[in-house]
């Protein structure tokens, strides 16, 4: 059923991506491709693997970016992953004449029906964020699933009950959760790091959240102050460091009491 | 129409099976998924100490590799010429007939002739043995050239060492360094942990000329020039000098530095500690103004100062002679700044960082401890930095030394396993450095004979090198003689230019596993090659005999003469063993086993069986018994279970005892296999808090570590900021001792084996004309990526399946090169042609690509006009494994002077817009025949 | 946009069929029964055969064309659903037309309204088709408000001239066709001018740093994958500026030449018979460069500064 569901539940399951963590390591995408290459979606066959041109359908992609600070030669470099996001207005699902392509009504993820898709693109023409990749072997449209056949499969243990990318990443870039919920630890963190949406002057409503590089602390902190530049000559500085070292701790190297810790220069 | 119903509980598996990941070295523990008996899945292993369920690009990318066309299937031998890739099928038993032929003869003439070097093994327990059984000298993995300045370092300082012998405390940390590392051996553990700093944030500073990966996240990043992060070091350590921000303390106690050291210019004791006649280290004591015993309870240390010894020695603590080092102008935040790049108010402001969180915020833990002296300490109190460093210090021929600065600096700030610090894994901290001598020593090399130890180790003295009376070394790669005397780990990327020079001689086998020495393994590809295919006058090859045990279609095999296929990781046992590279977590040891999930559908065998096998074959003692039968019949699950080291050790510490209950020590347990699958393939076991923390000289610990064979006996392990070690050679250098180098290597040996670290251009800067060649070129580790081996792997290649050389941005301007552009990078070896790419954050004077990617056409089972062959490209041509001429014209190798370790980044370039633009990169080797692989 | 030629085929084949067929029913509308049934039959064949054609090569465009059936389900949200319902709802209508108004079925009171039903589905059917362009809000080239009247008048254009052809080979040749065609041809070329200068004139909507969120400057330096794949092969297809160029001056000088054709041939009707040729080309470079040219936002994330 192509028109969006009439009453949607107020869940909102969707990925958190942490643009100021995500390393760029490819173990979301390579894991949402083995994933889904098995799962319903699969096989995700590959055309010409060992030869010149070797591709094939993947849900989840990592781009490289620089980003030019103002007053500064060395860019920023923002590794950003993409897959679909789950929108809440997505035009994928609209304009899909088969009805093959829709949003769940329970929890907003947004699917393809393999058995109904006729193959026409369309749905990837009117996804503004290259979510949706074509089989050209099945002749079908594919996309990223949220994992549906992992996050309420009671096959697996309740911890690995989340998408392959979110339970693949390293560095826990990746955070899934319900996004309808505003007391959600998603919601929480997206209102705290001001997490954003994709292109949202196209009006798709995007589920998925980006939260943005924060600031670096690059500067002198006001608290640290600068090291004492020893005039005069170092070494007698730190003979008589040494021996206040010694007087101080005459009893504390020998006694049990330690003195480590309280130790200033 | 109504939404459809969908299956949201599918089970598309039949069985799981736990094991551990090859993709990379990192090991961690996996769950692979199957279905009708075919590998479907692979995730990570919530449960295991590495991964603690996380899986990286590689690892989850395994089916692949595991299905991958370019297996190779059955024994071949070489019928073609070496290079052909013309190959006759043969049987398992013709090929073991074969190989023990060729080994047998060697070993009844000359065990020295084999040369016997095993790459990304992860089974040197049982090859290094193999190789000492055999009566060989000649064998190593792949340390040295990768990473041996890292582990000789800290080995002979502190008695642990980056790489994965210990990891930054990620749960206290308040402030992270991390030093030249794109990827690391802890693939995962690093990735995880700096997620951990990411979430609690905690301030980490990247030092790296290049700012990808890692560097991208990092809140600082110091865009350094390569080769010089030991000035950058030492202008921090002198900065702290200064400010005498310094844990006074836990030098006197823990370290050397209050040791005495004889002063007595051009004496043969000059430099060497002061000792009582038990051999004991002196201290001056400042109550009773005396020489005393080191490390005691009762003595009060002085850090500072010059004394005379009641006997008329003059002496100085060894802390003084560092303080007078770093102190000097030279290493001044300005100092340095030009040289390395960085600005001097940059290096100043990062010190008082330093010194604020070592000092002003320190981590208390409520855990009481007893240190070696029996002093019970009520907290544990922990300076929260940490640092970590790996290759982009290490491939420099100053990394030793460089490494040695970062230690100390640790040190200094006593940051050495305590919270927040770095920590060690068990079985370090060792003894320094650890007690285990190299054999292979003139007169230990007799036919038919074991070597009486294993051909690796660590030696503190010139009487302990592999040379004989002339200085002429010993083993095939010069590992452990004048050229590089502390090369712990060998130097396996010497073997086949010198093997092909007979020099320091000629060998007739060369039996090589898991590396790719024909290609990106190799310093100096073309000659390499040239190497594995001259022949001499007789007509026959200057190597005579090649044996290869490979998985895959890779370079090498094309270069070899009998072929031994091994399976693909998920087919075999295999033990990641204690005795090899742990696993362990710093929280407590570990091990783990690889079990085969799925039996070969080809006719391959595990390598380490075939090695027993053939020992069996060849008669080695340890691998036959008492009539001359093989003693592990069941091949390597039988010697994981049943091979003992010493009594009650053996390769896995896990579930030894008849019962399966002893750990670390304990009787063969014939169902320690079946125990280790039960608990998900590995074995942990975490340490009671006070023995978690400041290892080298808690009492517990040692005890303990004594008990599970870590140490010899529980000592303390003190650290050496000042090496004795170096001081040995340097004298030997100056004409003292009974073992003296050549006069052709003294100047050499006096000049770098300092007992304070130093920091000198690597060679390639100050040997080659740095006008001619302005840039530096390094490579990076891709994170989807491993080595030569991701390339065959049909999802991999599809993320990276060809390289581009990347240029800073002003830099390339100045040079008239646009993005796209196709430019020669020319060194004083040779030159390539690649493709340009640009980028603001990299050093301007450094250009960089990814390691491995480019491919030699129909290699890999590849078609010849994959992108990895006609686009990618390889900086390898272009370093050179020798040096210029040197002192009497004799050309050392492209490597550190102290650890033989290989200097790939110290490589020089130019860069010039190529004259051809056509795309394609340069040079093409031929392509290989195709190969006869699995269908 | 990939311009892919089954695409192309179908829009440019069935926007003739159902310019021409609408022309014929409005005729037969307004003038009653078909001066013989030779013309009637032929000129009907022609129109339904073309528009067959055309809608045979989009079904080649689908990756499952034994599904195409499942395409009429979504007509209450779907413009490619609505196209196709209106396409097929065409035929009996044209049919039904097509006999009474040809005589074999004696009901000429039924020509007039079935006629102008039959009319109606064909405008219907290019309007959505149109539609499923133009309320694509990722392709900025498609989504102008010009989009459909092009469309429309491409399709009456071409029809026109199609119907002066048929029409002179019948003998039935008259000056009103060639004034039809020239209206239809004159408004065309006016309209595919504008949209072109405006595509020219208003600024790219959107940039790389919305499409990220980085901010300015932000670029792309390391692809996510080296090989290719579907997005790229779709949507990433690029002209040459200058090529673009040239072709949009070929399209414009073919209608002009065709305009030329049919202003001359009131006086030399055989005129007509090269018009056919000429437009459709005109037609097909159109299109071709309606997609060709056509980015899509998707492209920013791949390192398209703007789209
Ligand atoms: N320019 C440049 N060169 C470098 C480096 C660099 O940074 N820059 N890095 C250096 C370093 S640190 C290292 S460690 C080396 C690594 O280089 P190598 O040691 O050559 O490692 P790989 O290329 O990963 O693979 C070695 C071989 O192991 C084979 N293999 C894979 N799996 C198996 C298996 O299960 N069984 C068997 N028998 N064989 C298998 C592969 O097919 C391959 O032929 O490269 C070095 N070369
Ligand atoms: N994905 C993946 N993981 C791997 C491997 C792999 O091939 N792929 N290989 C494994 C192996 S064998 C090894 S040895 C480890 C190595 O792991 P790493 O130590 O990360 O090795 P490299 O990738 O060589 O990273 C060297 C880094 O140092 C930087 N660098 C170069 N010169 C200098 C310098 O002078 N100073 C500083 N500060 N930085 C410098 C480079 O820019 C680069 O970022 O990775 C292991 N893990
Ligand atoms: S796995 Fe995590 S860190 Fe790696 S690329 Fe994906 S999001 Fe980034
Ligand atoms: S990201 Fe694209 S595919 Fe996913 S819901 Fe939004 S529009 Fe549809
Ligand atoms: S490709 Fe499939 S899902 Fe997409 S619009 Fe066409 S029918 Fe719907
Ligand atoms: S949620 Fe599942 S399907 Fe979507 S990107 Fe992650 S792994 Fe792929
Ligand atoms: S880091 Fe990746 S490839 Fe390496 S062992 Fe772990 S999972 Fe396997
Ligand atoms: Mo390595």
């Amino acid at each position: 059923m192509t028109s969006l569901p009439l009453n949607p539940s107020t869940k909102k399951l969707g990925l958190v991506i942490d643009l100021d963590t995500c390393v760029g390591c490819q173990a979301c995408a390579t894991s949402c491709k083995e994933w889904n290459a098995q799962g319903d979606s699969g096989p995700l066959t590959d055309t010409d693997p060992h030869g010149a041109d070797p591709s094939g359908p993947w849900f989840n992609r990592i781009h490289g970016y620089e980003v030019k600070e103002q007053g500064r030669d060395d860019s920023r470099i923002v590794n950003f992953p993409r897959s679909c996001l789950h929108c809440e207005e997505p035009a994928c699902v609209t304009v899909c004449p088969t009805g093959a392509s829709y949003k769940r009504a329970e929890d907003g993820i947004v699917l393809i029906n393999p058995d109904t898709c006729i193959g026409c693109k369309l749905c990837s023409w009117a996804c503004p964020y290259g979510a949706r990749e074509y089989d050209y072997m099945q002749g079908v449209m594919k996309k990223c699933t949220l994992c549906v056949d992992r996050i309420y499969n009671t096959n697996l243990e309740p911890e690995d009950q989340v998408p392959a990318c979110v339970k693949a990443c390293p560095t826990g870039a990746r955070h899934f959760g319900d996004l309808g919920d505003e007391n959600s630890d998603v919601s929480l963190l997206v209102k705290e790091r001001g997490g954003y949406d994709l292109l949202p002057e196209l009006g798709y409503k995007p589920t998925n959240k980006y939260l943005p590089p924060r600031a670096r602390r690059e500067t002198k902190q006001a608290h640290i102050e600068a090291l004492p530049k020893s005039n005069g000559s170092p070494m007698e500085k730190l003979f008589l460091w040494a021996d206040k070292l010694l007087n101080k701790g005459s009893g504390s190297v020998a006694s049990g009491e330690d003195n480590s810790g309280k130790l200033e220069g | 129409m109504a939404q459809p119903q969908i299956n949201t509980s599918p089970k598309n598996w039949d069985e799981i099976k736990t094991t551990t990941c090859y993709m990379c070295a990192c090991r961690c523990g996996i769950k692979v998924h199957l279905k009708d008996g075919r590998v479907t899945y692979i995730d990570g292993n919530r449960d295991h100490p590495v991964n603690k369920g996380i899986i990286c690009g590689k690892g989850a990318a395994g089916i692949k590799q595991h299905y991958s066309p370019a297996r190779l299937s059955k024994p071949l031998i070489r019928v073609g010429e070496r290079g052909s890739g013309e190959f006759r099928e043969i049987e398992w038993e013709e090929a073991l007939r074969t190989a023990t032929l060729w080994l047998s003869e060697t070993r009844n003439t000359n065990p020295a002739k084999l040369a016997f070097f095993t790459g990304r093994d992860q089974s040197q327990g049982l090859t290094g043995w193999w190789a000492s059984q055999f009566g060989t000298p000649n064998y190593a993995a792949h340390g040295g050239f990768c990473s041996v300045n890292m582990a000789a370092a800290g080995l002979y300082t502190y008695g642990g060492s980056f790489w994965e012998f210990g990891e930054p405390d990620w749960k206290h940390t308040k402030y992270f360094l991390l030093f030249g590392v794109a990827e690391d051996h802890g693939s995962n553990p690093i990735k995880a942990g700096l997620g951990k700093l990411k979430a609690r944030g905690t301030k980490i500073v990247s030092i790296n000329p290049v700012k990808t990966g890692y560097s991208a996240i990092a809140d600082e990043w110091i865009g350094i020039r390569p080769g010089t992060d030991g000035l950058f070091v030492s202008a921090l350590i002198h900065e702290l000098l200064h400010a005498q921000k310094i844990d006074g303390d836990y030098l006197a106690r823990y370290t050397n530095s209050s040791w005495l050291v004889i002063e007595n210019k051009g004496g043969p004791d000059d430099g060497l500690i002061a000792r009582n006649a038990a051999g004991n280290p002196l201290v001056w004591d400042h109550h009773i103004n005396r020489a005393v015993v080191a490390n005691t309870s009762d003595a009060t240390p002085k850090l500072m100062g010059r004394f005379v010894l009641d006997d008329g020695r003059k002496v100085v603590t060894s802390f003084t002679l560092i303080a007078e080092r770093f102190t000097a102008e030279e290493y001044s935040p300005d100092g340095v700044a030009e040289r390395c790049g960085v600005k001097a108010e940059t290096i100043r402001r990062i010190a008082s960082e330093l010194a604020h969180t070592a000092f002003e915020d320190t981590v208390e833990l409520d855990i009481p401890w007893t240190d070696y002296q029996g002093r019970r300490h009520e907290k544990t109190i922990g300076r929260p930095v940490a640092m970590h460093a790996m290759r982009g210090i290490s491939a420099h021929a100053n990394g030793f030394h460089t490494c040695r600065t970062i230690h100390i600096l640790q040190i200094m700030l006593g940051t050495i396993d305590v919270p927040g610090g770095s920590r060690y894994k068990p079985p370090f901290p060792k003894s320094i450095p650890p007690n285990v001598k190299p054999a292979g020593r003139v007169g230990q090399v007799r036919p038919n004979t074991p070597l009486p130890g294993p051909p690796l180790g660590f030696i503190t003295s010139p009487e302990d090198l592999l040379v004989d009376e002339n200085g002429t070394p010993q083993r095939i790669d010069k590992a452990y003689s004048w050229d590089a005397p502390l090369s712990a780990h060998g130097m396996m990327h010497m073997v086949i230019n010198n093997a092909a020079k007979d020099d320091p001689y000629n060998i007739d086998v060369l039996f090589m596993y898991m590396a790719n020495m024909s290609w990106n393994s190799a310093m100096n590809v073309p000659d390499t090659i040239k190497a594995l295919t001259s022949k001499r006058t007789d007509g026959e090859y200057v190597i005579p005999k090649i044996i290869y045990s490979d998985a895959y279609a890779s370079e090498m095999v094309h270069y070899a003469d009998l072929i031994l296929p091994d399976t693909t990781y998920l087919e075999r046992w295999d033990c990641i063993s204690m005795l090899d590279r742990p696993i362990s977590e710093a929280d407590g040891p570990a091990d783990s086993i690889r079990q085969p999930v799925v039996e070969p559908d080809r006719d391959v065998r595990a390598f380490q069986t075939v090695l027993l096998d053939l020992g069996a074959r060849l008669g080695l003692p340890g691998m036959t018994n008492a009539e001359g039968k093989p003693r592990y019949p069941g091949g390597y699950p039988d010697y994981i279970v049943n091979h003992e080291r010493a009594p009650g050790l053996g390769p896995l510490a896990g579930f030894r005892g008849k019962d399966g209950k002893a750990a670390g020590r304990g009787a063969v347990n014939p169902n320690q296999l079946q125990a280790y699958i039960d608990n998900g393939s590995y074995w942990f076991q975490e340490l009671p808090d006070n023995m978690k923390y400041y290892r080298h000289v808690n009492w517990d610990y040692l005890d303990w570590a004594t008990f599970f064979g870590f140490l010899p006996r529980p000592e303390p392990i003190i650290h050496h900021v000042y090496s004795e070690t170096l001081q040995k050679f340097r004298l030997s250098a100056r004409g003292h001792g009974k073992v003296q180098p050549p006069d052709q290597h003294k100047i050499r040996i006096a000049t770098y084996f300092d007992p304070i670290p130093f920091w000198y251009a690597p060679f390639e800067g100050s040997m080659i004309d740095e006008t001619e060649f302005p840039m530096h070129a390094i490579t990076q580790r891709p994170m989807a990526m491993y080595h030569s081996w991701g390339s065959q792997n049909s999802w991999l290649r599809q993320i990276l399946g060809r390289n581009w050389l990347y240029l800073n941005k002003n830099r390339a301007a100045k040079l008239g090169i646009a993005e796209g552009d196709w430019v020669d990078v020319i060194s004083h070896h040779g030159r390539i042609k690649g493709q340009a790419k640009l980028l603001d954050g990299q050093n301007e004077d450094t250009v960089w690509t990814w390691n491995a990617i480019g491919k030699r056409a129909g290699a890999w089972g590849l078609s010849p006009d994959a992108p990895e062959a006609k686009k990618g490209f390889l900086l390898n041509h272009l370093i050179s494994d020798l040096l210029p001429e040197r002192e009497g014209g004799y050309r050392y190798s492209n490597s550190d002077p102290i650890t033989g370790q290989a200097a790939w980044y110290d490589l020089r370039v130019r860069i010039e817009k190529s004259a051809d633009q056509t795309a394609e990169s340069a040079p093409q080797f031929k392509s290989f025949k195709k190969l006869k692989r699995a269908k | 946009m990939n311009p892919a030629y089954s695409v192309i085929l179908f829009t440019t084949a069935s926007g003739a069929g159902y310019g021409l067929l609408s022309m014929l029913s409005l005729a037969g509308a307004n003038h009653g029964r078909a001066s013989t049934p030779a013309f009637a039959f032929s000129s009907l064949a022609i129109a339904l055969a073309l528009i067959t054609i055309g809608l045979l090569s989009s079904t080649l465009h689908l990756g499952r064309p034994e599904r195409a059936w499942r395409a009429f389900s979504q007509w209450r949200s779907s413009w490619l659903s609505r196209e196709g319902v209106a396409a097929i709802i065409t035929y009996p209508l044209a049919l039904a037309f097509g006999a009474c108004w040809s005589g074999i079925i004696d009901l000429p009171h039924l020509i007039a309204p079935l006629g102008y039903a039959t009319a109606l589905t064909c405008w219907i059917t290019v309007f959505c088709t149109a539609k499923i362009y133009s309320t694509l809000k990722t392709i900025r080239a498609w989504h102008q408000p010009l989009t459909i009247p092009v469309y429309l008048f491409f399709s009456a254009a071409t029809g026109s001239v199609w119907l002066m052809a048929i029409a002179y080979v019948f003998g039935r040749f008259a000056p009103a066709q060639s004034f039809l065609a020239m209206v239809a041809l004159l408004v065309l070329i006016v309209l595919k001018f504008i949209y072109w200068r405006r595509l020219e004139k208003d600024p790219r909507t959107h940039t790389m740093a919305q499409a990220t969120g980085l901010g300015e400057g932000v670029r792309q330096w390391e692809v996510p994958h080296t090989s290719t794949n579907f997005i790229m092969k779709e949507m990433g297809y690029v002209v040459a500026r200058r090529n673009g160029q040239k072709l949009r001056i070929l399209t414009l000088g073919l209608l002009d030449v065709a305009f030329v054709l049919i202003v001359l041939s009131p006086r030399w009707p055989w005129l007509s018979l090269p018009a056919v040729p000429i437009i459709m080309a005109a037609a097909w470079v159109e299109r071709w460069l309606f997609f060709a040219q056509a980015e899509h936002v998707v492209g920013l994330f791949y390192g398209k500064e703007n789209a």
